[in-house]
């Protein structure tokens, strides 16, 4: 190391050691932009949708994915074929075959559904779409639901509410696993006992079942929103074991310390010893749980809304919209429906690897 | 030794009265009581009962008492074995329940030991080749394993099966012994039927214990003792397997306490998918027509099967390890 690098370590903060640290995990940095990426598909989820994802219309059910072509005769221009719906003249099913004669343009930023980007301004410009086709026309870039829904636009709205379900989920449990977890980690004696018994408990019961009767006892009359806090609080109740752990793990490992002892020496509060001295030095570790919490609160979601006792239509969310894939016969027909199983997984793998590359970073001195 | 079986069926005891607990107020969630429920369902189809017989009704529940008293009437009928009467199916609960529990325990354990069989040779596999090209496979395909939910799995491969092999791949019977009583024919039935869904719901437990494994071998293949076994002149074999693979096994054992659990629950949902006749579906069921004395029997039994599986699987660790046997920690 030559002399400026090491006055660069020297001076450097907590953070940046980290930093530097996580750099060296390309996975975890990888995964970084995905999850970024997730974020600002749940950002601009409208946007991004070609077509309003609860607009229903029973000529365009079971379309299947539609490839956009990009180049003709004349050069460079995008497009889609018209679709033709024949009738099978033996099972008398719908299919559509694609038509070669009639080509849809597909442009950027094109007028369609109106929508309220950030929660604000009123617009209807949307990414991409098609321009010139009849009403009900677009491109279905994943196909179409029994209803007749773009599956691709309902996939997008249905990453923010499932991305931000997850996020609420951990912050409640985050909340309750640091209060928990510190008070378990701080004290000791007889509150350590109960808290860490408390915990036993509650993970040697069968989660499922429990958190099934919890949300099929919400009331039918209660409104989407409703059901939807309803839903975070109860998969919230089931992550902050593990991070109560954790914390109250670094607690007591940082007790010990001698930078510890000496505040303590000095006089500083408790206050002033937990937030100035000791949360700097394990806030990367409850980051590091919480990104390894996280996948566990969307599968949650996702699980119990597929059972049908989780967020209830017409809420979007990657449960629901795989809920409609949990019929073989309608499988078969539409394979396309399994589509959300690959956004579910890639999240949860993103999350794993950041969560695992920040837990080796958060420990610059290791 | 005692005071440690002592001190895990205290803790067993007091999970088995939490979960009741939590039960009770499960089957007292949804607005209305028993009665309310019941009345409204013999409503929908056409008959009614007179508001005496309905008083009635609600002294014998107890139900005009306080929560505490109720939950003491409904404990004891439960130790009776009388679990109360499913509305749906206008038969006692454990009568629909049948075979269903067993079942689902049956798929639970076997996913358990799949988990095992499967993890541990890799596991130590992975340690002993650290970074070689089958360890990356292993750990790629353990990593996609955590990734996946299992009911995901369960549907693509019955997508799959249907697709390619022409099959439907759910249930636990085939077509003709689905009614049939037990025999011998049946129970081999169940066995061909029983991969499936093992392998479906072990994938995910099987990948973390990999990782547990993997990690605690190869902190103990760095400690001196190993060198030193080495330098004496044993055999790779010898040096890894006879000690450190023991020690690493500790932390691994541990965490099937906490697999168990996980299985079970993960097994109503793979249930729901493939099929099986386990109490998943049923759960489902009473839960959506608010059938509240047939979903609380089924969390409440699920519950205490999970607690005594993971409480044997307790008492068979200690009889490995001499570490608990002996008393130290």
């Amino acid at each position: 190391m030559s002399a400026t690098a090491e006055a660069r370590f020297a001076e450097a903060t907590q953070l940046q050691l980290t930093w530097w640290r996580f750099r060296r995990h390309k996975l975890a940095v990888a995964s970084l932009f995905v999850i970024a990426l997730f974020y600002l598909i749940a950002i601009f989820a409208d946007f991004l949708a070609a077509t309003d994802p609860h607009a229903t219309d029973a000529r365009r059910s079971f379309i299947p994915p539609q490839g956009i072509h990009f180049f003709d005769d004349s050069g460079f221009n995008p497009h889609v074929y018209g679709l033709r719906g024949v009738r099978d003249p033996r099972t008398f099913q719908l299919t559509y075959a694609p038509d070669p004669a009639r080509k849809l343009p597909v442009r950027l930023f094109v007028r369609g559904f109106t929508y309220d980007l950030f929660g604000l301004i009123e617009t209807d410009i949307h990414l991409f779409g098609v321009v010139g086709g009849r009403p009900g026309e677009s491109a279905f870039l994943l196909g179409t639901d029994q209803l007749g829904r773009d599956l691709f636009s309902r996939l997008m709205v249905a990453t923010r509410i499932s991305l931000v379900i997850g996020l609420a989920g951990v912050t409640l449990s985050l909340f309750l696993g640091v209060l928990l977890g510190g008070i378990s980690g701080l004290y000791g004696g007889w509150v350590d006992t109960l808290i860490q018994r408390l915990i036993e408990l509650l993970r040697s019961v069968p989660t499922i079942p429990l958190w099934m009767g919890l949300a099929a006892a919400l009331p039918r009359t209660w409104s989407v929103l409703q059901v939807y806090f309803a839903i975070t609080l109860i998969i919230s109740l089931i992550g902050w074991t593990e991070l109560a752990r954790v914390v109250r793990g670094r607690f007591l490992a940082l007790r010990e310390e001698d930078f510890v002892i000496a505040a303590e020496l000095s006089g500083a509060s408790q206050g002033r010893i937990i937030f100035r001295h000791m949360l700097p030095s394990f806030a990367s570790h409850i980051i590091a749980a919480t990104s390894l919490a996280l996948p566990a609160m969307i599968i949650s979601e996702t699980s119990l809304s597929f059972l049908g006792l989780g967020l209830r239509p017409p809420a979007i969310s990657w449960g629901i919209l795989l809920q409609d894939a949990q019929n073989i016969q309608v499988l078969a027909n539409a394979p396309w429906l399994l589509m959300p199983a690959i956004p579910v997984t890639l999240i949860i793998l993103a999350f794993n690897f950041f969560g695992d590359g920040l837990r080796d970073a958060a420990d610059p001195y290791g | 030794m005692i005071a440690y079986l002592l001190r895990r069926l205290g803790l067993a005891l007091v999970t088995c009265v939490f979960i009741s607990i939590l039960t009770f107020v499960i089957i007292r969630l949804p607005p209305g009581d028993f009665v309310d429920a019941y009345i409204a369902n013999l409503a929908a189809s056409g008959s009614t009962i007179s508001v005496e017989q309905a008083a009635a009704m609600r002294q014998e529940y107890g139900l005009d008492r306080p929560a505490i008293v109720q939950y003491a009437l409904w404990m004891g009928r439960v130790l009776e074995g009388n679990f109360g009467v499913s509305m749906v199916w206008r038969r006692p609960v454990t009568e629909v329940i049948g075979d269903r529990l067993w079942l689902t325990m049956l798929v639970s354990v076997s996913a358990l030991f799949l988990t095992w069989i499967i993890a541990l040779p890799i596991g130590i596999y992975s340690a002993m080749r650290q970074y070689s090209f089958a360890d990356y496979i292993f750990t790629t395909l353990g990593f996609i394993g955590l990734a996946i939910p299992n009911f995901l799995l369960a549907l693509i491969l019955m997508y799959l099966g249907f697709r390619y092999l022409g099959l439907n791949v759910g249930g636990l019977f085939s077509a003709e012994y689905l009614q049939a009583p037990w025999s011998l024919a049946r129970v081999w039935d169940l066995m061909k039927h029983l991969p499936l869904p093992a392998a479906v719901l072990a994938l995910a437990g099987t990948a973390q214990l990999i990782r547990i494994m993997r990690a605690n071998l190869l902190d103990e293949l760095r400690k001196p003792y190993v060198v030193t076994a080495r330098a004496k002149g044993l055999t790779e074999r010898h040096a890894v397997l006879k000690y450190p693979v023991r020690a690493a096994l500790n932390p691994f054992a541990s965490s099937i306490a906490y697999l168990f659990p996980y299985l079970v629950s993960g097994s109503i949902i793979v249930s729901l998918v493939l099929g099986l006749p386990t109490v998943g579906p049923l759960l489902l069921q009473a839960l959506v027509a608010q059938d509240m004395f047939l979903a609380g029997a089924i969390v409440l039994l699920l519950g205490v099967m999970t607690v005594v599986g993971t409480l044997i699987s307790d008492i068979l660790l200690m009889w490995i390890d001499p570490r608990i046997r002996l008393g130290g920690r």
